[in-house]
């Protein structure tokens, strides 16, 4: 892929001052607006996990009263997935989706403004509950009824429509990203040209689409429920509680995947690079991130196993979700294949994404355990979900974004960032989350349920370690914070290309990019 | 690359802000207002209104900004196509969210019910409701009306004979009909026929009106006279919610419709010879959408 | 000079440190099986769920080790240093239909037992004996559908063990007033359901986890030989002491099970005679503190103050100070839609009756309210005239 670069019409640059940010339409600094947001709340939902992992430190309740607990461990759940993770992945969509395919911006700049400045204002509706009478929402992130509905603190009716939304905010850029896609490629680039960061952002805004608004029937169920009498979660009216679940998971599922395709676009790009080789089998890559969405419709009662569903519709929920480790394999032996006889190099966004490849192996061999019906029947909410479920997401999504920002970084703000303290800051990482998250197998397997403050003896010695490893690694991110903050203040100049051999458009314009960047398309061949 | 036109990236602008934030309010506002049903807090009363103005406002403004921005001609054909994609997955998404409670209607009909009424692989469940016996419309709750109002009448097909006193099928009627002439307006509109346009669609907005209010109508029958409310149980339930979602729907389209005819006809917008209309074809799509969602409404929640 | 130097070292260490560290996680599984691995539990059901589950371990991790063999091959042997030119490449049409095929087929080797296991699991019949599981906020309920016989099971380790200020017992938060009692070799059905919020009722040694809904019933089956005190907790997130719900069952032999059931209803047939007997205000007091301490501290806590926006208080309520009937009532009927739940049937009428006194007693409440106590005459009267309705 070449590209044509006229640069004759650059308009003005950005506005001066805080106005620059609060009425942006520049997917630039939108995307770093989501980018910060997102690390704030990675920040906040990681102190709550600091709260959680400093009471299950030992036996007994020592710092929190359980009341307090589930709000932590509910708010962390919401906080983590909603406000870190997805923003994230918005974030790196903005700065990087209008670059890939040669547009001048976002299809729908003011659009693009308004779904980012929903989530402050979503989250700090959420976060205020903490103060509300009778105190936050307490049910966890899956919300299930009737604890969400009947038994809730009145936080709930916030709490329903701050989702409401945040559901909105999610929609509204999921659209912006596919009509980026679909309308504002540059000439040439055919779907096939399509970066595969691209293309697996393409599918994730299909799977918000199509998933967004089921939550937001759910929670509109609850409030139904809650306050206007409706039975759809009481049996004693005709209603059940497991239709909540599979309502929440008709969501849920899709929603997981959502926070893992982009992950798998941004490795693909970065072990590409390092391994400065082309990436093995494009095209299987594209279909396998199909298959997985379209699997990822048909599997969602996989986390209901115990909920006592008819024969039959455990048997085929087993074997769909079973299927989806085909699709995931191809992509995991890809990204093999493409470090076979390649030339590689271990800078800080390769160790990252090698190590992303690793352990969401790993959390996938958990998911697939987790998928055998009658085996998940002794998993199932025990902390060996919840160290699967942190091995896909830690290692998995949160490390993919590490390396993106490291990767891209030097694009964004023309600096280097220090190699030296970014690897220290990797492996201070990878020891952290694996001591962290290890040894939630050996507790989950030994019999500890998940979702208690308080837990028998013989789970003792594992929860420590545990702790102890998810202090290591809340305290590796506060170097991350400190390595950002420098490389955005300055630093050696970084040139366009950054990376030896990398490849596409955005490494065919300056570092940092102008502030438009393709007012006329480029060409590509 | 002759014929490339420049793709129009809009200055900055306070709009979306100031939406976030009216959202912010009015959600602030709706959920104090709930839950402070029955405990006579006015502050939060207030706060939803203020929302609701803000929201309003801001919504116009941001409109306006567009339909200006369209007729100095700043918008590409490229931008249009942009629109179009961003209204059809808009709609998509409207899709998905009656498709949650089409989804919870099917669950209960196939599922809960039965098996809380002793049918099924489930229905041992029966045992914890045992006066209870299954029937669709659902006339009676698990808990023989404890916490629940039993109705006495229900919404479904009264028979071949009391057929023209059903409103429902009215409904459809009124619905099916003011899909056609909206469609009629597109026709005009396209064929230059300014006059003819403003007329249809004029038929349409009155027909959307007569078919809310002959919602409000059964509405009013239903809790007046049938005793079939929110608290109805699951029949009720899914009843309202679904008839009332979509209710709501036709508000916002006829509303939709309404500015495009107040447009037409008050400011001359959708002058003949300029050639995209996308206001309001974006209306009428939705429109269609709305009328789709009723025949699926009619067929699964008044005759099935 | 000394930056480059660490550049170099940490490229070729990175390798080195992936390798060592994953072994590491490789030999923790091996260290104490039975601490940090499925229990194998007691029954034929529970022993094919463990062997499913070894099964599906050994072959991902065999897949493991040829995915990640080949990964850390390439990163030992094809570093920048070692292979300067990278090859050219990007795909083979052979290999990629050969990597989907063959998951595919373990994927099926995986899915005949399993689903071999699951059928078997869902054999469900009625059993020798029924046993109606009700899962409430925080406890469970044993109903013996064919002995009548019913009781519930609370959590007895102690608040002062749980906060640190006693050492803590073996059992701690494993262990019940009373646990439910079956019998070896006999099919044992549990019928399980709940009064309020969604539980789950666990016990890995039987390999049964079922959710326990309320409005609906869900069956699990079992069959155990071996004698013995069986533990496990509730795993459904189902509020504040979800953490404090556990689940014991106690195996013993047929002739020890006959002989505790006879007990069981001759206990409630001496309680029955006991409500006749006149009770002394401080009589009350006292059997209504043990009462409260186990039954309401939960919610309405020690001081009677419960929680704010959720739990009201109970020192001061209206209720309490000065209107017996609906006191009564609220402790029979419990309140519809909260978690206020009824306690006639887990609570004797003797239980009640003192623990509706001592409520009216305690903290101060005797100085404001009507002083009205209750007796447990009372409660029985209180039930008769709702019968006769
Ligand atoms: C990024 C998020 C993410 C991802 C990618 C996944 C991926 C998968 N998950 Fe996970 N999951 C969660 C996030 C995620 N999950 C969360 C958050 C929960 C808990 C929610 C809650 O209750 O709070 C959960 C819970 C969860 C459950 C419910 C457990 C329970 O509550 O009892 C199940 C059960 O089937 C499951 C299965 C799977 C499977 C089969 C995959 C597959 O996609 C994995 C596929 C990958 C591989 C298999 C590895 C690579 C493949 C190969 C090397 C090929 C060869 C392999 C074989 C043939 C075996 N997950
Ligand atoms: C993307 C999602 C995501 C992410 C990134 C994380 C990150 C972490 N999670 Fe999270 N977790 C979930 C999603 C996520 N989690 C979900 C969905 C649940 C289920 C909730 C439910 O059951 O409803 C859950 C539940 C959950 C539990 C189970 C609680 C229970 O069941 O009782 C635990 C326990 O260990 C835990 C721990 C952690 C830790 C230690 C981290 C760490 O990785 C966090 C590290 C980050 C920081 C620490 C922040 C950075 C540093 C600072 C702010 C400086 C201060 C630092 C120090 C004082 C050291 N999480
Ligand atoms: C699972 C939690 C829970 C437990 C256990 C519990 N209660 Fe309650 N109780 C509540 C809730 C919630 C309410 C409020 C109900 C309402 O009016 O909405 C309540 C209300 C009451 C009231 C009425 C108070 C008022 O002013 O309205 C009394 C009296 C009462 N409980 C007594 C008891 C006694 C005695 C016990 C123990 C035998 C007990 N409760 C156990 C949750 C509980
Ligand atoms: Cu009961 Cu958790
Ligand atoms: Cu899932």
């Amino acid at each position: 892929m070449s590209a044509v670069v006229e640069s004759h019409d650059h308009h003005h640059g950005p506005a001066k001052g805080i106005s620059r940010w609060l009425f942006t339409t520049n997917h630039k600094d939108i995307g770093t607006l989501y980018l910060w947001f997102s690390f704030a709340m990675f920040l906040i939902g990681g102190a709550m996990a600091m709260v959680i992992r400093a009471e299950l430190f030992q036996p007994g309740m020592q710092i929190v009263e359980p009341e307090f607990y589930n709000q932590m461990l509910t708010l962390h759940g919401l906080i983590m997935v909603f406000g870190a993770v997805m923003p994230a992945f918005v974030g790196l969509a903005n700065w990087l989706v209008p670059m890939m395919v040669g547009a001048p911006d976002m299809a729908l700049p003011r659009m693009n403004n308004l779904s980012f400045w929903i989530l402050p204002f979503a989250f700090g509706v959420m976060l205020s509950s903490l103060f509300m009478e009778g105190g936050a929402p307490n049910f966890g992130w899956t919300f299930y009824a009737p604890l969400s509905t009947t038994y809730a603190p009145p936080s709930v009716t916030f709490f329903i429509f701050s989702v409401h939304i945040l559901g909105a905010s999610s929609i509204m850029g999921a659209i912006n990203v596919i009509v980026t896609i679909m309308n504002m490629r540059a000439p040439g680039m055919t779907l096939m040209k399509m970066p595969l960061f691209v293309w697996s952002w393409l599918i994730t805004a299909y799977l918000l689409i199509a998933v967004m608004p089921v939550l937001a029937g759910a929670v509109t169920m609850m409030l139904m429920d809650i306050h206007f009498g409706t039975s759809f979660f009481n049996a004693a009216g005709g209603g059940d509680p497991v239709l909540f679940q599979h309502i929440f998971w008709f969501f849920g599922h899709p929603e997981v995947y959502i926070m893992i395709l982009p992950a798998f676009g941004i490795a693909s790009h970065i072990i590409s690079t390092f391994s400065r080789k082309k990436l093995f089998g494009y095209t299987s890559m594209v279909w396998a991130m199909v298959s997985i969405a379209i699997l990822s419709f048909v599997v969602w009662a996989h986390h209901m196993f115990t909920v006592g569903m008819p024969l039959a519709a455990e048997l085929f929920f087993m074997w769909a979700t079973m299927l989806i480790a085909v699709p995931t394999g191809v992509k995991v032996f890809n990204w093999v294949a493409t470090m076979f006889r390649g030339s590689i190099t271990y800078e800080t966004p390769m160790l990252f994404a090698i190590c992303f490849v690793v352990l969401f192996t790993i959390g996938g061999f958990s998911g697939l355990m987790l998928a055998i019906t009658p085996a998940d029947f002794q998993y199932h909410d025990t902390y060996f979900v919840v160290a699967h479920f942190h091995y896909v997401l830690v290692p998995g999504s949160v490390f993919s974004i590490m390396a993106a920002v490291y990767y891209w970084l030097p694009k964004w703000c023309g600096n280097m960032y220090d190699e030296r303290l970014g690897r220290l800051h990797f492996w201070l990482s990878f020891i952290g989350v694996n001591v962290t998250f290890f040894p939630q197998h050996f507790i989950g397997l030994a019999g500890m349920p998940r979702r208690i403050p308080d837990y028998a003896l013989q789970f003792a010695d594992w929860n420590m370690i545990s702790t102890a490893g998810a202090f290591l690694f809340g305290a590796s991110q506060i170097l991350f914070l400190f390595i950002v903050v420098k490389t955005v203040m300055g630093g050696k100049k970084a040139t366009p290309e950054v990376w030896e051999g990398a490849q596409g458009l955005e490494w065919t314009v300056d570092s940092p990019p102008p502030y438009h960047t393709f007012s006329t398309p480029p060409l590509v061949k | 690359m002759s014929g490339y036109e420049k793709y129009y990236v809009p200055d900055q602008s306070k709009l979306p802000i100031y939406a976030a934030f009216s959202m912010f309010v009015l959600i602030m506002g709706a959920a104090g207002t709930i839950n402070a049903v029955g405990t006579g807090d006015s502050i939060s009363k207030y706060v939803l209104y203020f929302g609701l103005a803000l929201m309003g406002g801001t919504l116009f403004f941001w409109f306006k900004q567009v339909v200006q921005e369209h007729l100095a001609g700043l918008d590409s054909t490229q931008l249009n196509q942009s629109f179009v994609y961003g209204m059809a997955w808009f709609i998509f998404s409207e899709v998905m969210f009656f498709a949650a409670f089409f989804g919870a209607l099917f669950y209960v009909r196939t599922f809960s019910v039965p098996w809380l009424g002793g049918e099924g692989e489930k229905g041992l469940a029966n045992m914890l409701w045992q006066d209870f016996s299954p029937t669709w419309p659902l006339l009676t709750t698990p808990d023989q009306g404890s916490m629940y109002n039993i109705p006495n009448k229900s919404m479904s097909f009264p028979g071949w004979d009391k057929m023209l006193l059903w409103l429902p099928l009215w409904n459809t009627i009124v619905l099916l009909s003011s899909s056609v002439t909206v469609h009629m307006a597109h026709i005009n509109l396209k064929a230059n026929k300014k006059k003819k346009f403003n007329i249809w669609l004029g038929i349409t907005v009155a027909l959307a009106i007569f078919f809310v209010g002959l919602q409000a109508l059964e509405y009013y029958e239903a809790y007046a006279h049938y005793g079939l409310t929110l608290n109805s149980g699951i029949y009720g339930s899914t009843f309202f919610m679904l008839t009332g979602f979509h209710g709501f729907h036709v508000m916002l389209g006829g509303f939709m419709l309404a500015v495009m005819l107040t447009r037409s006809v008050f400011y001359n917008h959708f002058k003949p010879g300029h050639h995209e209309h996308f206001g309001f074809e974006a209306a009428s799509w939705y429109w269609h959408f709305v009328d789709v969602v009723w025949v699926m409404l009619f067929l699964f929640v008044y005759i099935l | 000079m000394i930056r480059a130097t660490h550049y170099m070292l940490m490229n070729r260490l990175t390798p080195f440190l992936f390798v060592i560290i994953l072994s590491f996680m490789g030999v923790d599984v091996h260290s104490q099986w039975t601490d940090i691995n499925m229990t194998e539990g007691v029954t034929d059901i529970s022993r094919d769920v463990f062997n499913l589950h070894m099964l599906i371990f050994y072959i991902c991790v065999a897949i493991g080790v040829v995915v990640f063999g080949v990964m850390f091959y390439s990163m030992f042997m094809f570093t920048r240093k070692k292979n300067p030119e990278p090859a050219k490449f990007d795909d083979h049409k052979g290999l990629e239909i050969l990597w989907t095929v063959i998951p595919f087929l373990i994927l099926i080797g995986m899915a005949v037992p399993a689903t071999n296991t699951l059928k078997e699991m869902y054999a469900d019949e009625e059993g020798d004996i029924n046993i109606q599981v009700v899962g409430y906020q925080w406890k469970w309920e044993y109903k013996y559908l064919e002995d009548n016989v019913n009781f519930f099971s609370n959590l007895t380790t102690d608040q002062d063990e749980i906060y640190n200020q006693v050492p803590k017992g073996e059992n701690y938060l494993l262990e019940v007033d009373e646990p439910v009692v079956i019998p070896t070799g006999k099919r044992i059905r549990f019928l399980i359901t709940a009064n309020d919020v969604i539980h789950s009722w666990w016990m890995p040694d039987f390999a049964i986890k079922q959710d326990a809904i309320p409005g609906f019933i869900n069956t699990a089956w079992t069959v155990v030989e071996e004698p013995g005190i069986y533990r496990g907790q509730c795993t459904e997130l189902c509020g504040k002491n979800h953490g404090f719900m556990p689940v014991v069952v106690k195996v013993v032999t047929p002739e020890e099970y006959e002989l505790w059931v006879a007990e069981k209803k001759e206990a409630a047939y001496q309680l029955a005679l006991l409500t006749e007997k006149e009770w002394s205000l401080s009589e009350l007091m006292l059997k209504g503190e043990e009462v409260y301490a186990k039954n309401c501290v939960a919610c309405h806590q020690t001081n009677g103050m419960g929680i704010q926006g959720i739990f009201p208080k109970l020192a001061g309520s209206e209720i309490v100070l000065n209107n017996k009937s609906r006191n009564v009532e609220i402790l029979m009927e419990g309140v519809q839609g909260a978690a206020m739940q009824s306690f006639a049937n887990q609570l004797s009428e003797i239980d009640i009756a003192a623990v509706i006194t001592y409520t009216r007693q305690a903290w101060g409440n005797d100085s404001d309210g009507d002083g009205k106590i209750v007796v447990p005459k009372e409660i029985v009267e209180y039930k008769e005239n709702k019968n006769n309705i």
